[in-house]
């Protein structure tokens, strides 16, 4: 038997599997065709917290990325606590500090009232705020390595034409850096919207909020929950696609001519 | 030739730790002369070259060319500004090329004379096909440097160091990286490029192309120069044994 047939035939049991679950606990489909609309609802909010979410990652891992490799210690230093700090903290205080803490601090007494608007947020941009800030953090070594990957001759072609180091940079490597960034960032956007149903525990109107709110005041989480897990996961298979196809495109061409034959430098 | 001095090199020194690479070395180079830099690999001939354009900082001594001049030094931003005024007057091909992979051919060569000098692209493209007609790869415009073979890339190399009109060009071993076959095409376009009468200092291993070209060959060992003189008088009576022995080597 060809081993996809054979794959094949696993996934079909698996499928079958889960139908034999679904009707043996009673899945009660009058309810969840009922309330489906209202979890879907929860959709376009996800889908806005996460793009609002990866741009504001992808810019704060950009400056990240600049200032671990800066000569400036004032960069270096500011950009290293950033990334220790909150790769070390959980995401979820992350996300109840920004939306329940900085609204705490805007009303203490003595701090000035044109402050209030900078720390009180409504709930969408405090998610975009919390998830940008915490994967700006983790991308950040993913945007340093892919500058890294230019290789150093590069950079010296270019001080060699006279152009400065913000030129070189601007011109010369990040276009390059980009073809390797692009991919793990794709990755990242997944994984993040997976991660922004934590920010219906902070009453965001999201896909897992309305989810479980309805589950639980119907007491038929089961029904609802399995519909939630079911919606992330089509989200998350649409973008993998458009994210492996981008993977291949990236892939090609340029990538190999990269690999120069190492050469000590300096003393020769 | 002796024309004035267009690079002097005074009592170069480069450490890299506790290992002292120039150990004092001294050259000045006349306006539109050849000179060719040989000596074993670790001799400190590559440091030297890019102590010119200060790629390499020197840890002492001073490079002066076409009239700028600096020290070795600290950091600063007056700094950073003259050795970009010289880096502007000197043109640099290295052994392993470096063309920018992301940019054809054509945009290679006018990149850094619309960032730097701030050139329109027109005026800079029409300069750069010149360029491109020069080395003979006029038809190869629009193409990216991964379909080129090694001896083009060396030539884009060339003319995208010319693009900048400098006023001296320095070659570190560029054509140590290429195919037996492919060297021909590189060192012919040298060689033009000396007769329009370019100043060029040649980190290089091709005797035959010293011989015919260089108006001075500098021989550097152990980070001093230990003899220089024309191609034919060094060549056939060389007198410290050690450069003796190099040339029977290379010879």
């Amino acid at each position: 038997m060809p081993f996809k047939v054979k794959l094949g035939l696993v996934y079909g049991a698996i499928g079958v599997l889960l139908v034999l679950f679904v009707i043996a606990f009673q899945y009660d489909t009058a309810f969840i065709l009922e309330w489906l609309p209202f979890i879907l609802g929860g959709v376009p909010l996800t889908l806005f917290i996460c793009f609002g979410g990866i741009a504001l990652a992808v810019v704060l891992a950009l400056l990240g990325a600049l200032g671990r490799l800066s000569h400036n210690a004032l960069f270096m230093g500011v950009a290293n606590f950033y990334v220790s700090f909150i790769r070390g903290t959980p995401l979820l205080v992350q996300i109840f500090f920004i939306y329940f803490a900085f609204p705490q601090l805007a009303f203490k007494p003595g701090v000035p009232e044109w402050v209030q608007p900078l720390l009180v947020y409504n709930i969408a941009f405090a998610a975009i705020l919390a998830l940008g800030i915490n994967y700006g953090a983790y991308m950040t070594e993913i945007f340093r390595a892919g500058i890294q990957s230019v290789g150093h001759g590069q950079a010296e072609a270019a001080s060699a034409l006279g152009m400065s180091s913000a030129q070189t940079m601007r011109r010369i490597v990040l276009p390059q850096a980009v073809r390797v960034i692009i991919p793990p960032t794709g990755n990242e956007f997944i994984a993040m919207l997976k991660d922004s149903s934590l920010v219906g525990l902070a009453g965001a109107a999201e896909l897992f909020y309305r989810a479980q709110s309805v589950g639980k005041a119907e007491s038929h989480s089961y029904e609802t929950l399995t519909v939630a897990a079911l919606i992330y996961w089509l989200l998350t298979s649409i973008f993998s696609f458009f994210q492996k196809r981008l993977e291949t495109k990236m892939g090609r061409g340029h990538v190999r001519e990269e690999v120069a034959p190492p050469r000590a430098r300096g003393i020769a | 030739m002796t024309t004035s001095p267009v690079i002097r090199i005074e009592n170069l020194e480069k450490h890299f730790g506790r290992l002292q690479v120039l150990k004092g070395i001294s050259l000045d180079v006349g306006v539109g002369e050849v000179v060719v830099i040989l000596g074993r690999s670790g001799s400190g001939k590559s440091t030297l070259l890019r102590c010119v354009n200060f790629l390499e900082e020197p840890t002492g001594g001073c490079v002066e060319v076409d009239g700028t001049r600096l020290e070795a030094g600290a950091p600063s931003r007056a700094r950073r500004e003259r050795i970009r005024a010289i880096r502007l007057k000197a043109g640099m091909v290295f052994q392993d090329f470096n063309l920018f992979p992301h940019l054809t051919v054509i945009e290679n060569l006018v990149e850094a004379p619309c960032t730097v000098k701030g050139e329109s692209r027109g005026e800079a493209s029409k300069f750069a096909e010149e360029l491109l007609a020069k080395v003979g790869l006029a038809d190869k415009r629009d193409e990216y440097p991964i379909r080129l073979s090694g001896g083009q890339k060396q030539r884009v190399a060339i003319a995208r160091a010319l693009a900048m009109r400098p006023q001296i060009m320095l070659f570190d071993e560029p054509t140590s990286a290429l195919d037996p076959e492919l060297i021909g095409e590189v060192l012919t376009v040298m060689k033009n490029l000396a007769k329009e009468g370019m100043t060029m200092v040649v980190v290089t291993h091709e005797m035959g192309f010293a011989r015919e070209v260089a108006h001075r060959m500098v021989f550097i060992h152990e980070g001093e120069v230990v003899e220089e003189g024309p191609p034919d008088k060094l060549i056939s009576g060389a007198r410290d044994a050690r450069t003796r022995r190099f040339l029977e080597a290379v010879l």
